[in-house]
């Protein structure tokens, strides 16, 4: 017998179905399995100290499900699976687990544990407050920035080791948005659940939503319309480009090219105001519920959509290959705040910051959900890891879901009309099910368990910065601090949806 | 240089003429509640029952609380007779915390300018210093909005600046988790006075989504934060904002 069980994005399992392994073996397994270029895409405990791994396995297009008891103190998997790292941390600072041997053990989001004392035996907890890796010497300096930054931006706090520009190293302290979203959902879910989906990263409502409705769809066994299917498909690549085209703005406005950076300031700003006409909410607010949207596209909405869209599209081009046609520009882009794919394996990394280091992987294509089982997307990878490459993975992103909007509004036109959500009901008891999307920083994971009642009795969301912040860290290394602005634009991971 | 020149041509001017002139507003935006309580049936609670956070009191007739209120659509869903409906009105923001409870039959209490003093002060330059303290980054997404050239805040001598040492309002957002009250506090400290404070959105008011967690103080209200404008939404559109801001310094239009 297999030590797994294997789940399709969307399917719901019953937890008797997945073996339970002794831990040691269970340790193996994720160990052998990431070695064997699968991708640990979450690994938890529950109450009862119940453990999940799930690991990604691209080429075979579906996820293997491990389920072990964890011991108070095991055997750290860090050392020989570094993408184990962060969730180590978070079992240790949830439940008091000690992962023996983990080579960076420290809090992640300074909250009080679940229960009893956590791993370190906190009693006052203060945020940020940990032991910082530092490099000694005559000529090492320390630069400490935030929880408060310069601009309009959430907080996180930084420690830069430095000799003169040079960045040795960087350490992030996040968890100063940690607002306790996974454990507000024990027991649920309830009235506040789709909201604390939609605001888990609020520049990721439908990204969150729609993970969350695939996997309560799926313990509820609800089939969900086809004309939901394609509004949720076409509000996710809106949200997908209104952010990339924000992004290669502000990666412009750091580098002072001025005329991109306006232009995608607005243009930005009129992608999101086309999901305020699906849903009157810029972010996509109140869209998707699970069962399906709340809101039905009509065709003169549908030909008013096409239309606008099209404009905006001449008009982000326009913008964007001024950008790339700017050799003062592209000087500061190319070579900056490199990542290698073996470094971008080590940790985990998702999204488009993983395919500007030629790692090739898409929920889309990887495991697709909802119209994207029939749809043929684009592969935007790039080899060469830095800021140029993630600017331009973004610019491939842009054209590809332009491409994919204008077939899936002609598609929706084309469907017959009729309701655009099912009734999800009661969850099945004692199941397990997985809802994965593409967001548009990467892999959104909403892992989702109910007890005997049909109550989730745990519910784990893995935003893609989650793992790609510790890839940050590491472009940064050798690099000049002033380029950090830069970098960090580059990858622009989300605060709130690592501290949930 | 010639292609920057040609492409500035094509993308023309883009400043809206807010308040000259309202921008196009989306069909299905959700703005001002209209409570109508004639409609309401004896007895019927559905509104308040479903609000998923509790921002409808009925007493018996129903009362929003916006600074609370998501601007879901739960309570119209719920609503057998249609009794709770949104407009489109863009403009919510109010200067206490009583005026956002909106009553049928009440007209809503716009926010008034400041005083004559402290308009003097601030009126031709105000200088804000965002907190961004535990939400989802969806207001400091539609705060971040006005400094693009749609918006172009500058124009009302209001921006956003980096110090709190250099601002004369701290516009908060988020519902202030434990793990920002004492950056939230310094900042608020390091402010000359005297100063103003903004709170944008649910959570900087109530708490928002996240108002029955222990892992945060509830919004400027549980914090014991004094506010001087209120700006209800989740999150409110970029105009609500700027009305409101523009409101305070009597620079609104209507």
């Amino acid at each position: 017998m297999k030590p797994f069980a294997i789940l399709a994005n969307g399917q719901a399992l019953p937890l008797a179905a997945i073996p339970v392994l002794e831990f040691a073996k269970f340790r193996r397994a994720v160990i052998q399995g990431v070695s064997e270029d699968l991708r640990l895409a979450c690994l938890c405990a529950d109450r009862s100290l119940a453990g999940y791994a799930v690991l990604a396995d691209e080429a075979a297009h579906e996820f293997r499900v491990l389920r072990t008891t964890f011991p108070p103190v095991f055997p750290s998997l860090t050392p020989e699976c570094s993408q184990a790292h962060l969730f180590e941390r978070e079992l240790a600072e949830q439940w008091g687990l000690v992962p023996e041997g983990h080579p960076w053990f420290k809090p992640l989001r300074f909250h009080p544990p679940w229960s009893g004392k956590d791993a370190w035996q906190r009693d006052a907890i203060e945020p940020g407050v940990m032991d910082f890796y530092r490099v000694e010497g005559e000529a090492i300096h320390e630069v400490a920035v935030g929880p408060v930054h310069a601009g309009v931006i959430e907080p996180g706090h930084f420690r830069f080791q430095c000799h003169g520009e040079q960045v040795f190293h960087l350490e992030i302290a996040l968890g100063y948005q940690h607002r306790g979203i996974e454990r507000a959902l024990e027991g649920g879910p309830y009235k506040l659940t789709v909201k604390m989906m939609e605001t888990a990263a609020g520049d990721t409502t439908i990204g969150h939503a729609w993970a969350s409705a695939l996997a309560l769809e799926a313990l509820s066994g609800t089939r969900v319309p086809a004309r939901a299917d394609w509004i949720r498909a076409i509000a996710l690549e809106l949200e997908r480009v209104a952010n990339h085209t924000g992004d290669l703005g502000a990666l412009s406005g750091d580098v002072g090219f001025l005329p991109t950076a306006s232009y995608c300031g607005r243009l930005r700003g009129d992608w999101l105001n086309l999901t305020a006409q699906l849903c009157g909410s810029r972010l996509g607010r109140d869209l998707v519920k699970p069962g399906g949207t709340r809101f039905d596209l009509e065709p003169a909405r549908i030909a008013d959509l096409l239309l606008r869209m099209e404009e905006m599209a001449r008009d982000t081009a326009n913008a964007v290959e001024l950008l790339f046609a700017t050799p003062s520009v592209l000087a500061r882009f190319e070579g900056i705040g490199k990542l290698d794919p073996h470094m971008a394996k080590e940790v985990g990394l998702v999204g488009p910051a993983a395919r500007a280091c030629g790692r090739l992987g898409d929920v889309r294509i990887d495991f697709p959900y909802g119209p994207y089982s029939d749809s043929e997307l684009p592969s935007t990878v790039e080899e060469t890891g830095d800021i140029a490459a993630r600017a331009r993975v973004r610019w491939a992103e842009i054209q590809a879901s332009v491409a994919f909007l204008r077939g899936a509004l002609d598609a929706l036109a084309e469907l017959p009309a009729g309701p655009v959500s099912a009734v999800c009901g009661a969850l099945a008891p004692e199941h397990l099910a997985l809802g994965v999307v593409e967001g548009w920083r990467g892999e959104v994971v909403h892992l989702a368990i109910t007890n005997a009642d049909g109550r989730l009795c745990r519910y784990k969301v893995v935003d893609p910065s989650f793992h790609n912040w510790t890839g940050l860290a590491i472009a940064m290394r050798g690099e000049e601090i002033s380029d950090f602005p830069l970098c960090n634009k580059s990858f622009n991971l989300s605060y709130c949806g690592f501290d949930l | 240089m010639y292609k920057i020149f040609l492409s500035r041509l094509r993308q023309g001017h883009r400043t809206n003429h807010y308040p000259g002139e309202t921008p196009s507003l989306p069909e299905r935006l959700r703005g001002l509640p209209i409570l109508d309580a004639g409609h309401c049936l004896e007895g019927c609670r559905a509104c308040a029952e479903d609000c998923p956070t509790e921002a409808i009191e009925l007493s018996p007739i129903p009362r929003i609380d916006l600074g609370q209120c998501l601007f879901c659509t739960a309570c119209t869903e719920a609503c057998p007779t249609g009794a709770i409906r949104f407009s489109q009105e863009h403009r919510l923001a109010a200067r206490t915390r009583a005026d956002l409870l909106l009553e049928s039959g009440r007209a809503f209490k716009l926010a008034e300018a400041l005083e004559v003093k402290a308009r003097s002060l601030f009126g031709r330059s105000l200088k804000l210093r965002v907190v961004s303290a535990g939400g989802c980054n969806g207001c400091e997404v539609d705060v971040n909005v006005l400094s693009t050239i749609g918006w172009d805040l500058g124009r009302f001598g209001i921006q956003i600046v980096a110090s709190p040492r250099h601002a004369d309002a701290v516009l908060i957002c988020g519902p202030i988790t434990k793990n920002m009250e004492l950056a939230t506090r310094k900042t608020l400290d390091a402010t000359p006075d005297p100063k103003l404070v903004i709170a944008v959105g649910a959570c900087a008011i109530s708490g928002g989504p996240f108002l029955c967690q222990e892992e945060q103080l509830g919004g400027c209200g549980g914090a014991g934060i004094p506010v001087d404008l209120y700006i209800p939404g989740c999150p409110p559109h970029p105009l609500t904002i700027l009305d409101g801001l523009l409101r305070l310094l009597g620079k609104s239009g209507g």
